[in-house]
């Protein structure tokens, strides 16, 4: 096995500890991955919250406010995130004091992630049942209370759904933010594997990655699948 | 029309809705009086504005204007937090049950508990003893979805009446149901109204239903309230035509017309064709040869329907009298003479109609 390890991995056995290593890439991108999952989920729930209620026929019916923030969602979620993350490097900056490195990575992967989980939130609140809401409604409770014990409670599966989703798609943000300075296994699979020919780094870079989201994508199905009646 | 006083009061409401420029008026001026006990039907075709009137009983629907008074209380006056605890008194249940699918038959029912002060044993029992009067107590750990149609209906009048309600609105609640779950879950109600002294109101698009358990009847058209009055009036002598048709469906009289229309046996049938309704005890009376034997008068019995309503008896007959021109005249007075209402159908014109 160790034998196979260095004739065919060479560069990866070479690049394996250290500051620039694997072993360190590896927890780059964990760290980049759940701190923004953990932010753009919160900031993703309490938005996608205010879009359901708010709409026309939601408990708490607000036009302006709904136009406003629908319209901010929007326009969040159509910037590339590549340009995303220079635009906003002052901003950045601001929050955490530095552009570079996983730090400096997890304002733009918030901003990035928050507004599309805020419409997959949306989209699937916006599934429970109406008549389950308007029952709540009759029973006296008040909005709030309907938000928690109702909607996130009935919505909980499809909440799982999208959140496993959408930090899959976050792991190939992170990648992206990787490259252009973020570290973890992107800077790895590029600045080292892709532009020093060394091709598998690039290869194990890309198989940790996978690694990670199927263990992701196990764990959502299985949490799916035990809250589902 | 309406008295004073009742639990429930509707007075002069219109519901208007503003859709694409369009304007519907979904309930127009209808005023309608509950009494404490009554099981009251409202009955219509779908878009007849019916659900929309009762939403306004406990404000899921504001009215545009008119005043909704449940148990002397203006709910249209109250403020968001008063109007919510005033709900609590006003248990509903719906077509598709709009059960939670997270939570097992006991979190349901216990579901508008939490909010109440009860200690988490007192509501124990509370749920246990619900869910028993429902006939469920051995579902509680099931969760909806492994539950039939009328199970589910159980459910939700479990949970409908955890918080002690005074009032029960039923909106279609048994319209999703088949004909013997139907009469199953209206026998329930009736139970709880007898039992429990709840007060229900009913909507529904079928007559069966109403006739079953409801005491007092009102019939929504268009938004409008065209009749209104206690079950035996209604259903022993309906004055609107829609009235007509829903009581007609019920007692299958107008499928019998038809058949005979069709059939072509209206050629055949000699004599005059008679419609008897009646209420209360003629039928002790032996019409049939009370007829013979006074005018001499042959009655061929086309169709017959007798029913209990409210415990009182109320008959529809179609009637084929023989006999001399005269005496079958003077048999037809007699049948009036007996608070039998005597209508004369000419099948040949009601082809044509």
């Amino acid at each position: 096995m160790t034998n196979f390890i260095n004739t065919y991995l060479p560069n990866v056995v070479a690049n394996w500890e250290g500051d620039n290593g694997f072993v360190v890439a590896i927890w780059q991108t964990l760290y980049m991955t759940f701190v923004s999952a953990i932010f753009a989920g919160i900031f993703g729930i309490i938005l996608g919250i205010l879009l359901v209620v708010t709409t026309d026929d939601g408990i708490t019916p607000h036009k302006t406010f709904y136009n406003v923030l629908d319209k901010l969602v929007n326009l969040f979620r159509s910037i590339p995130f590549v340009i995303l993350l220079a635009v906003i490097g002052p901003f950045t900056k601001l929050i955490v004091g530095q552009t570079i490195g996983p730090k400096g990575a997890l304002v733009p992967l918030i901003i990035g992630t928050a507004p599309f989980f805020a419409r997959q939130v949306q989209l699937a609140l916006v599934e429970v049942d109406h008549g389950v809401i308007e029952a709540a409604e009759a029973m006296g409770l008040s909005p709030i209370k309907i938000i928690f014990r109702v909607y996130l409670k009935e919505g909980l599966p499809e909440l799982i759904r999208s959140g496993t989703f959408t930090t899959i798609s976050l792991i190939g943000l992170t990648a992206m933010a990787g490259a252009v300075g973020g570290g973890g296994l992107g800077n790895m699979a590029i600045a080292v594997g892709y532009q020093r020919f060394e091709n598998d780094v690039t290869i194990v870079s890309m198989i940790f990655i996978l690694i990670l989201v199927f263990v992701i994508q196990g764990i959502g199905d299985l949490l799916v699948r035990k809250l589902e009646h | 029309m309406v008295e004073k006083g009742g639990i429930i009061q509707l007075k002069n409401i219109d519901v208007t809705f503003h859709n694409e420029g369009k304007t519907i008026e979904a309930v127009k001026n209808v005023s309608i009086n509950v009494n404490k006990g009554d099981i009251f039907g409202v009955i219509g075709y779908s878009g007849a504005g019916k659900s929309t009137l009762v939403r306004v009983i406990n404000l899921l629907q504001k009215p545009t204007s008119g005043e909704v008074i449940v148990n002397d209380k203006s709910l249209t006056k109250l403020s968001v937090k008063d109007l919510r605890k005033e709900r609590k008194n006003i248990g509903m249940i719906f077509q598709h049950f709009n059960l939670m699918r997270s939570l097992t038959v006991f979190g349901n029912v216990d579901f508008p508990l939490r909010d109440s002060k009860l200690s988490k044993q007192e509501r124990k029992e509370k749920v246990d003893k619900l869910l028993k009067l429902v006939g469920l107590d051995d579902r509680s750990n099931n969760y909806p979805s492994q539950l039939s149609g009328g199970q589910k209906q159980r459910v939700a009048i479990a949970r409908a009446l955890a918080s002690d309600p005074e009032i029960l609105i039923s909106d279609e609640a048994t319209s999703a149901l088949d004909p013997k779950t139907t009469t199953e879950i209206l026998k329930l109600l009736g139970r709880l109204n007898k039992e429990l002294g709840i007060t229900i109101v009913i909507i529904t698009h079928e007559m069966d239903a109403i006739k079953q358990i409801c005491n007092r009847v009102a019939v929504m058209e268009d938004g409008a309230l065209i009749e209104e009055g206690d079950l035996l009036t209604i259903f022993g002598s309906p004055k609107k035509k829609l009235t007509k048709d829903f009581v007609d469906t019920s007692t299958q009289i107008s499928s019998v017309l038809d058949e005979i229309k069709e059939s072509g046996i209206a050629g055949s049938i000699s004599g005059r064709l008679v419609e008897l309704n009646y209420i209360g005890n003629v039928t002790n009376e032996p019409l049939v040869v009370g007829l013979y034997k006074k005018f001499d008068v042959e009655a061929n019995i086309l169709f017959s329907n007798i029913e209990r309503l409210q415990g009182t008896t109320v008959g529809i007959m179609l009637f084929a009298l023989t006999g001399d021109e005269d005496k079958v005249s003077e048999a037809i007075k007699y049948l009036n003479g007996l608070n039998v209402n005597v209508k004369e159908i000419d099948i040949a014109e009601s082809e044509e109609a």
